[in-house]
């Protein structure tokens, strides 16, 4: 069992009640750092940790928020990011259900480190439930005078409110974030300038995800070089794995970052293994946006060294033999997948979810979800796989937010690792159409 | 006609933002929890209280799948379709509800009592597949399930 973070007291009865949250200790943070230490010694810490964004694009936090711009007599916000929309990831809804005031906490004490005075925490619309429970726990700090004016006799002041969104993947996505914020729709702005410089209603903006500012209070309260020791070089502290698909144990897992890939998928500490003992055929590790990889790919990098959890150890290699450890949405799927049929299922999400700003996205994610669709139910031709590679590589790098890229990535992944399995559905569209047909004729070179 | 309370809340709302405009999706969602959806008229009326155009909200209106600008029953049933759910046995769960209320997506019951729509991930992978009825979540849902889940809603 590895050191537990955030999960720590997740399943204490009565944990989401401030008394039982304090009781475990909650809250120091803020005392620890309103009273004894300074703003900028906060942001010291938190570089120290190396603590890197937790939702997705893997930015050195500490970083980020030493970039935040201060001038004179205007407001900064925080900003929590809590859309989380992408398929397979699950962790911040948990994590803010289960203990909501680990994240007004650590709202909190980021919020003073970035002399914030106004925050959100913008929230899927889905979510409603989810955000009764937060609004609940707000309210609670209110009372006990550790959000609003003076906290903790600091003479530090903080309003924090609960935002929902309506329904749109892309408000994710931090600057379509803060438009919505703003109610407008959300397309998403140009950066730079990055929001740290000029975020919401023009303000100097820091957007962090749910599970980066729940970690802030463990820095603050033991320091970031102790932080920094957990993990594995660049990759410090834990992370939450959303876990799902086709395993024993589905559900969310604080790990150390450094934990060996096979032993994710087979320990009963985690994934437990395949579903009723199958093979293992493909795992997507970082969310629906990242690379697909086939089992020998995910479990050993192309040089055979062991896959681990970290940044470095799942991109080694690069698009060709790597992926991605993005949001830690880890999807296993089993032989029985067809990887057509699910690389279709991703490409009709990015179509519907583009916002329909640069025709590359727009018209791209249309066109391969039409392919797609047309190899899968049996109308594919020879070409069409070639076609789905070069409409993917128009859209990468061609486009306002990566949304593009993340549409674009799990598309031409499947065609690069799965080439015979499209070739096989375009040949035999009859055999590929019956219900439950899966090519098996790659499982032995990649379960080997 | 928009009725003083729906007036009274998004003035609320309006009061909590730097402008007007920066209220819109609050001020649609305070439409629609009254009423269920966003009529052409509620646009308008919203739009004045706004300084917006009813064009100028539209745009917004229309961006957000959780704004509904057509009618809806009095429930609405959100399936997810995203690919945990789908390798988790999606497609039983789509055919029996299409079936049991004899409805395709985007639908409603002749009766009023049920709209269908599909959704993007619910957030609730691990206990796939899931599906939403108004605000409620209901996760590892079977075929034979969901008679009872249908049962609770009027
Ligand atoms: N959690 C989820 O549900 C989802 C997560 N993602 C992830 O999102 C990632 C892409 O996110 P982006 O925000 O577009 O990535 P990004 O690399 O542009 O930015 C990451 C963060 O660092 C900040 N940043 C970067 N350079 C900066 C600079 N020079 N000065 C100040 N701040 C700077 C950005 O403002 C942002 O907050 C993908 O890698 C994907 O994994 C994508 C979809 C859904
Ligand atoms: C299409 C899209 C959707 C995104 N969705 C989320 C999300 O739901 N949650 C999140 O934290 N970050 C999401 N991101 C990443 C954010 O833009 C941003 O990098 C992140 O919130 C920064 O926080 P972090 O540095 O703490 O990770 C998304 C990015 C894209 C391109
Ligand atoms: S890449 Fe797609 S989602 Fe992102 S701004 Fe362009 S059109 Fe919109
Ligand atoms: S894929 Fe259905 S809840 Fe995530």
């Amino acid at each position: 069992m590895g050191i537990k973070i955030l999960t720590e007291h997740i399943n204490v009865p009565g944990i989401e009640t401030l008394e039982v949250y304090r009781k475990h200790g909650g809250y120091r943070s803020v005392e620890k750092a309103l009273k004894t230490m300074t703003p900028d010694e906060v942001v010291e810490e938190v570089k120290t940790s190396g603590l890197r964004g937790r939702g997705g694009a893997g930015f050195p936090t500490g970083m980020k928020w030493s970039f935040l711009a201060k001038p004179e007599g205007v407001p900064r916000y925080l900003v929590c990011n809590a859309d989380e929309s992408e398929p397979g990831t699950f962790k911040d809804r948990v994590f803010m259900q289960k203990n909501p005031h680990a994240l007004i906490e650590g709202m909190i004490t980021s919020s003073y480190a970035l002399g914030a005075n106004t925050s959100y925490i913008y929230i899927r619309g889905e979510l409603m439930f989810v955000l009764r429970i937060l609004e609940k726990a707000i309210a609670e700090a209110y009372a006990a005078g550790l959000l609003g004016k003076n906290i903790m006799g600091s003479g530090y002041d903080l309003d924090l409110h609960v935002a929902p969104g309506g329904g749109a993947y892309i408000c994710g996505e931090e600057t379509a974030l803060l438009e919505s914020l703003e109610g407008k729709r959300g397309n998403p702005r140009n950066k730079p300038p990055f929001p740290a410089v000029k975020g919401l209603f023009a303000s100097p903006t820091v957007v962090n995800n749910v599970e980066s500012i729940a970690s802030v209070p463990w820095i603050v309260n033991n320091g970031g070089a102790e932080y920094a020791k957990i993990g594995v070089g660049r990759s410090t502290g834990t992370k939450l794995i959303s876990a799902s698909g086709n395993i024993n144990n589905p559900g969310v897992y604080e790990i150390e970052l450094g934990v060996p890939v096979e032993e994710f998928i087979y320990s009963d500490e985690y994934c437990g293994g395949i579903l009723k003992g199958k093979q293992l055929k493909a795992v997507v590790p970082g969310g629906s946006s990242v690379p697909i990889l086939p089992a020998n790919l995910i479990l050993k990098t192309a040089a055979g060294e062991d896959r681990l959890m970290t940044y470095e150890s799942l991109s080694d290699g690069g698009f060709v033999s790597g992926s991605m450890l993005g949001s830690g949405a880890f999807i296993v799927f089993d032989e029985d997948q067809c990887i057509v049929r699910n690389t279709w299922n991703y490409a009709r999400f990015y179509h519907h979810e583009s916002c329909g700003q640069c025709s590359p996205c727009r018209e791209g994610t249309g066109w391969m979800e039409k392919v797609l669709h047309r190899i899968e139910h049996g109308h594919g031709h020879q070409q069409d796989i070639d076609l789905l590679v070069s409409v993917a590589k128009q859209i990468e790098g061609n486009t306002i937010c990566p949304l593009g890229d993340a549409a674009a990535w799990p598309v031409a992944s499947a065609v690069r690792h799965f080439r015979d399995e499209f070739e096989w559905h375009i040949k035999h569209p009859q055999e590929a159409t019956l219900p439950g047909a899966v090519y098996r004729g790659q499982l032995e070179t990649i379960t080997a | 006609m928009l009725t003083q309370e729906e007036i009274h809340q998004i003035e609320h709302e309006i009061s909590l933002v730097p402008s007007k405009k920066a209220a819109c999706i609050e001020a649609l969602k305070v439409v629609q929890q009254h009423r269920g959806w966003v009529s052409d008229e509620d646009l308008k009326d919203t739009a004045v209280l706004l300084d917006m155009s009813p064009d100028e909200l539209d745009s917004v209106a229309t961006f957000y799948n959780l704004i509904f600008r057509r009618q809806v029953g009095r429930n609405v049933i959100l399936l997810c379709d995203s690919i945990s759910c789908w390798v988790m046995g999606y497609e039983g769960l789509r055919e029996h509800l299409m079936q049991k209320l004899s409805i395709k997506y985007g639908e409603t019951t002749p009766d009023g009592r049920f709209t269908l729509l599909p959704n993007v991930c619910l957030g609730t992978c691990d206990c796939a597949p899931a599906l939403m009825v108004g605000n409620d979540l209901y996760q590892n849902v079977t075929p034979e399930q969901l008679d009872d889940i249908l049962s609770k809603y009027n």
